[in-house]
This record gives structure tokens, sequence and C-alpha cells, in this order.
């Protein structure tokens, strides 16, 4: 996978500080293919792409110098089955790196086919945000609802197709998305190792952090479950986690930055600085 | 290295007496934070401040040096300042938030600065951390029970506690009690079992007890955050330095405590994962360094 990423960016790895401007810039301004990059909207709320217009600093070079984005209905206008598209109308194109947003409903049959069809062009496939990669709030859909009441199963895009790497989050906040595709245009594999690893974490559940951490002798009280969680489901009571299951969208978040849940020490001093 | 990485090492208090009065050791956290408060370096601060309850810790946003103060102290038991942070950049609006936190938890923020997932525009705003040791944690009834069981002291009348020379210090206004820490074996948290890190190796400035005299705080001076307050609270007058002994009460002592808490855990770490328990951090055989935390 990591050579396969290298090869695809043409780069080398060369670990890098935080997102910044300057970063961006330099990267820009250096002569080199600009990855190719699809972004695929399946059954989402469009709020990761949001997020990631929200880096104003650095979306214009972000979206026009550093990356080439070739497919895209929300971010391009370049959809594949749109006849009016001189692109779309032969196929969809080739993509280092698909971005797809949105868990899958296995009903729907034009979600179902651009999916496989993203994963056959695409280099790489990220499962970007929650919905995609744990299936997040669609978790709970139980179909019968309009405009089509046989929409009903709706699971992470890691179920249909092998997904490389996961951005989670509901949405993933601006840093990370900022961060992750700088990471990927360096070639950073050390940075994204994590978003690898979570690529096989689809069921995700509030929960979790009693199953998985409370359960097994980690939990150490320090709060961060609860910070991070973006709906509030979650306060701290006598040192532990306490879940709200009304409020819990499924997203994985909590567990995912618990400090018990996984360490990458090295990659976070460097990051970092420190 | 067992003491994280840093700049400087030193002995440090501060020279407020009324902080001197309320404070756990030197008084450097509380010191600290309401010096980078007035200096407009942080904006407010999340700590371990009062609840209903006596000694029972609440995490806290505190916006004066007032509050701050009120913190002071330290509670032998679990109180998720974390969580608050969220609370100070969103409630609060701050822009600068500076926080107290044990080893544990400053490994939970930077791992959320790091890799902020699904913490939006919370990162940039941790403008201070000022990390203090810790051995081990208990929970609430944990503390409770082997006070006024061990020591029989009602914990009402308990006006501080303290973990030093190998003896857990109960004082109240009639008296000093104290037990043998190997006492309260049994009952610390079990996720302290295998923490690898007694000096939060990842502030911004770390300071503990073990290694100074009485009334002193040893202080690491780790990241030019940490560097910019230390320094000039220090050029203010507000915190007083010696040297730190590099002998056996000092430095010697600090980086035993260190390396024993780290090879303790490591067994632990070890003997979980043979049980095929999960654990975050590598096995010995898996690591250069088999003390490094990670
Ligand atoms: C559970 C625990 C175990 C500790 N074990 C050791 C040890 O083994 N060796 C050692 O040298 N030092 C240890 N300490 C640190 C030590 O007791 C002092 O807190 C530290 O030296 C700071 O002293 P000070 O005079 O500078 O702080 P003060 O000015 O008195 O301020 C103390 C600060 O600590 C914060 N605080 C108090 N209780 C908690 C808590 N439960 N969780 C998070 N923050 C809290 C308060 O917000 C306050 O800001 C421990 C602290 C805790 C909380
Ligand atoms: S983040 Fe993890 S270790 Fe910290 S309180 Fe939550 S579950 Fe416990
Ligand atoms: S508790 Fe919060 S962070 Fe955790 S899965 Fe539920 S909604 Fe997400
Ligand atoms: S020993 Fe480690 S895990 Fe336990 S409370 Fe202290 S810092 Fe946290």
């Amino acid at each position: 996978m990591l050579a396969r990423i290298k090869e695809f960016l043409g780069m080398e790895t060369k670990p890098k500080e935080e997102a910044s401007q300057q970063e961006v810039e330099k990267v820009a301004e250096e002569e080199k293919a600009k990855p190719r990059i699809g972004y695929i909207h399946l059954s989402g709320c469009t709020g990761d792409a949001m997020s990631l217009t929200e880096n104003y600093d650095i979306l214009a070079p972000l979206l026009t110098e550093m990356v080439d984005i070739v497919y895209g209905q929300t971010l391009a206008d370049v959809w594949w089955g749109d006849e009016n598209n001189p692109y779309a109308i032969d196929d969809m194109p080739e993509m280092d790196l698909a971005l797809i947003e949105g868990s899958v409903c296995l009903q729907d049959e034009h979600s179902m086919k651009e999916l496989q069809k993203a994963r056959e062009k695409a280099g790489l496939v990220a499962a970007f945000g929650s919905c995609a990669a744990t299936g997040c709030f669609t978790r709970y859909s139980r179909g019968g609802q309009q405009a089509q009441p046989n929409h009903e199963s709706f699971v992470p895009i890691a179920d249909v197709v092998k997904v490389d790497l996961a951005i989670p989050g509901c949405p993933p906040s601006p840093e990370i998305i900022a961060k992750s595709v700088v990471a990927l245009i360096n070639g950073d594999m050390d940075y994204l190792q994590p978003m690898m690893d979570l690529a096989g974490y689809t069921e995700a559940c509030g929960c979790d952090l009693q199953l998985k951490v409370v359960n097994q002798a980690l939990c150490i009280g320090c709060g961060t479950c609860a910070m991070a969680c973006q709906t509030r489901a979650l306060d701290m009571n006598s040192g532990r986690p306490e879940l709200n299951e009304d409020r819990c969208v499924k997203c994985g978040i909590c567990y995912i930055q618990c400090p018990r849940s996984s360490w990458p020490a090295d990659r976070i001093e460097q990051d970092l600085g420190l | 290295m067992v003491l994280g990485k840093y700049k400087q090492i030193t002995l440090a208090r501060s020279t407020d007496k009324q902080i001197q009065n309320i404070s756990q050791d030197g008084g450097i956290a509380t010191g600290l934070l309401a010096f980078a408060l007035d200096e407009k370096i942080i904006d407010g601060a999340v700590v371990a401040g009062p609840s209903d309850e006596m000694w029972k810790p609440e995490p806290t946003v505190a916006l004066t040096a007032d509050e701050i103060m009120a913190a002071a102290g330290t509670k032998y038991t679990l109180c998720p300042n974390n969580w608050m942070i969220k609370e100070a950049v969103r409630q609060y609006g701050l822009e600068k938030v500076g926080v107290v936190t044990i080893p544990c938890q400053t490994m939970g923020l930077r791992k959320m600065q790091s890799y902020p997932f699904g913490t939006r525009f919370m990162a940039d705003k941790i403008a201070l951390i000022v990390g203090i040791c810790c051995t081990e944690n208990f929970s609430f009834e944990s503390l409770k029970t082997f006070i006024e069981a061990k020591a029989g002291v009602n914990f009402d009348l308990v006006e501080k506690m303290d973990i030093g020379k190998g003896k857990f210090w109960v004082y109240t206004q009639d008296g000093t009690i104290n037990f043998p820490i190997k006492e309260t074996h049994g009952y610390e948290q079990n996720g302290c079992k295998v923490c690898l890190d007694l000096v939060s190796e990842l502030s911004d400035i770390s300071t503990g007890s073990i290694g100074a005299p009485d009334d002193w705080s040893a202080v690491e001076v780790r990241t030019d955050a940490g560097d910019t307050v230390f320094s000039k609270a220090v050029d203010a007058g507000l915190i007083e330095t010696k040297p730190i002994d590099e002998g056996k009460f000092g430095l010697e002592m600090l980086t035993r405590l260190a390396r024993q808490k780290k090879e303790k855990a490591m067994k632990e770490i070890d003997r979980r994962k043979e049980l095929g328990l999960p654990v975050p951090y590598k096995a010995s055989s898996e690591k250069e360094d088999p003390l490094a935390n990670i």
C-alpha cells in the first residue's frame, strides 16, 4: 500500500510539521504531477465537503494548484452518468484518490455502481467522514420513508469495497482534512498510518468506550472522549464516560480520540515539534 | 530519557505568600497560570476546581486569578480536565486556553492536537499545558475508603493530602496522620498500571514535588511556550528558582522514580499483551528504548 501511494503521487516520504499556509504554498510551488482527486457523494449530508471548504486560508491553492479535482458533483460539477458532460459520457476518469462521502445504500443501484466504479478507477479509496467510515447516523435507518421508502440498508463503504484509509468525523475537522491532504501530497505515510488503521473500524458506537477501554482496564478518566464527542452524547461520571445513547450517532470519534485506543507517540511528537 | 525532553530542569516556587499558603508544593501550577492570565498569554484556564463535595474536584473553566487559586492543592482522585476544554472553547469562547493536566491527560490533548478528527478548531486554542507529575490516581470511593478506614479520619475534616517519602499523608486541624503508600495498593486505578509517564513528558512545562525540598517544586521547561511563560514569571519576580540538587534527593531520585514507574508499567504491558488483552503501547520487544512512552 505504502509503495503504491508513493508511486501514485510520485513522492518520497518526507515527514513534515503541521499543515500550515507556507507548507501548502511550498507544495504548490514545487513542480510535480498534481494528484487527481475525485469526490464521490453517497448517503451523507455534505457536511464533510463543507468542512473541507472551511480551510479558507488554503482552499484556493489547495483546490486549484495542488490537486486536480477530476470528478465530483459537489466540488467540480463533473458527474458520471451525466449525459451532458463530455467527460462523464465515456467513463469515470482515472483518479489517484477517491474521497467518498456518505455510507452506501444497498438498495440504491446508482450509488452501488458509482462506488464500485470508483474503486476500479481510483488508486486509493478514502472513507471521508464518519458516514462512509462507520455508517454514522445512517446506521439508524430502517427505510419506509420518502423519497424512496425502499432505501433501507445503509452500510459503511468498506462493507462493499476495499477501503485504503478513513478520515472519520461528523464531520471531520477542517484541520484534519487539510493535514491529511498535505500528508498525501507529501507522501508522508507515517502521518497517515492511523487513518489506514482506521479503515477497518466500521462498527463504531459510544459504547466502545465501555467495551474496549473501561472493560479492558485501560480507562484513566482523562475526559478526552467527552471533549471530542460532536453531539455531546458523553458525560463524565465518577471519572468514567457515561453515554446518552439517544444522542449517539455512532461516529466513532470518542474512541478514536481516546489516548488509550491508540497512541502514535512518535508521530505526535514529530508533528507537534515536541 | 526517562524524564522526556526538556530545555531546563530547576527547582522553583511561587514568591506570592497567598499562593504559597494554599498550594500543594511550590505553587507553580497556580502561580504560572495566574501570571499567564495576567499577561494575557491565556484568557482562561481549565483547572481541577472545587465541587459541592469536599475533595471531589470538578473540571472548571477559571476566568480569574481567584478561580485559579480556588483550585490549588492536589486532589488525589479523577478529574477529567480534558472534557472542559470543549466548554472553554465553545461555551466560553476562549481563544487561548491554559490547562493543568496529569500525564495521561497531556497525552489525550497532544493526540487531539496532532490528529484532530472531530475537534473542529480546538487544537489551536490550547496555549499552555502545565503538566503535573503523577504516579497513580484513585477513584473517589477508593480515596474515601482508605482515608476513612485506613487513616481513620473523617473525610470532611481533612485539610490536605500528600504523597511523599513513601507515605500517604493526611493533614487535619488536629494533626497529621500517615500510612505507608503500600497500603493504598489495590485501590489505585487499574489503567494507571500501564502508564509510562511520571512527569507529563509532552507538556509545555511540568512540575512535581519529587526531587524538591518541602514547599519547592521541580520544574521541567519543555517547549517554547513553556519557556516564554516561565522566564517571564521569573523575570517579574513571581517565581524564584534555585538549581536542583543532582544527588540522591534531587535529580537522582526523580530519575529513579520515573524509571521505576516505567519498568513496572512495561512488565504489566508485556503481561497483558501475552494474555491477548488490548494495550495501546508497544511491547518491550517491539521498541528500541524499552522505557519510551510509546
Ligand atoms: C492524582 C495525582 C497524583 C500525583 N502524584 C504525584 C507524584 O507521585 N509525585 C509528584 O511529584 N507529584 C505528584 N502529583 C502532583 C503534585 O501533587 C502537585 O499537584 C504538583 O507538584 C503541583 O504542585 P503546585 O504547588 O505547583 O500546584 P498547585 O499550585 O497547588 O496547583 C495544583 C493544580 O493541580 C490541579 N489538580 C489538582 N488535583 C487534580 C487532579 N486530580 N487532576 C488534575 N489536576 C488536578 C489543580 O487544578 C491545580 O491547578 C500528583 C497529582 C495528582 C493530581
Ligand atoms: S478518553 Fe478513553 S481513557 Fe479518557 S476518559 Fe474517555 S474512555 Fe477513559
Ligand atoms: S458518543 Fe459521541 S463521539 Fe462517540 S460514537 Fe456516539 S456520537 Fe460519536
Ligand atoms: S498514573 Fe498515569 S494513567 Fe494514572 S492518573 Fe497518573 S498519569 Fe494518568
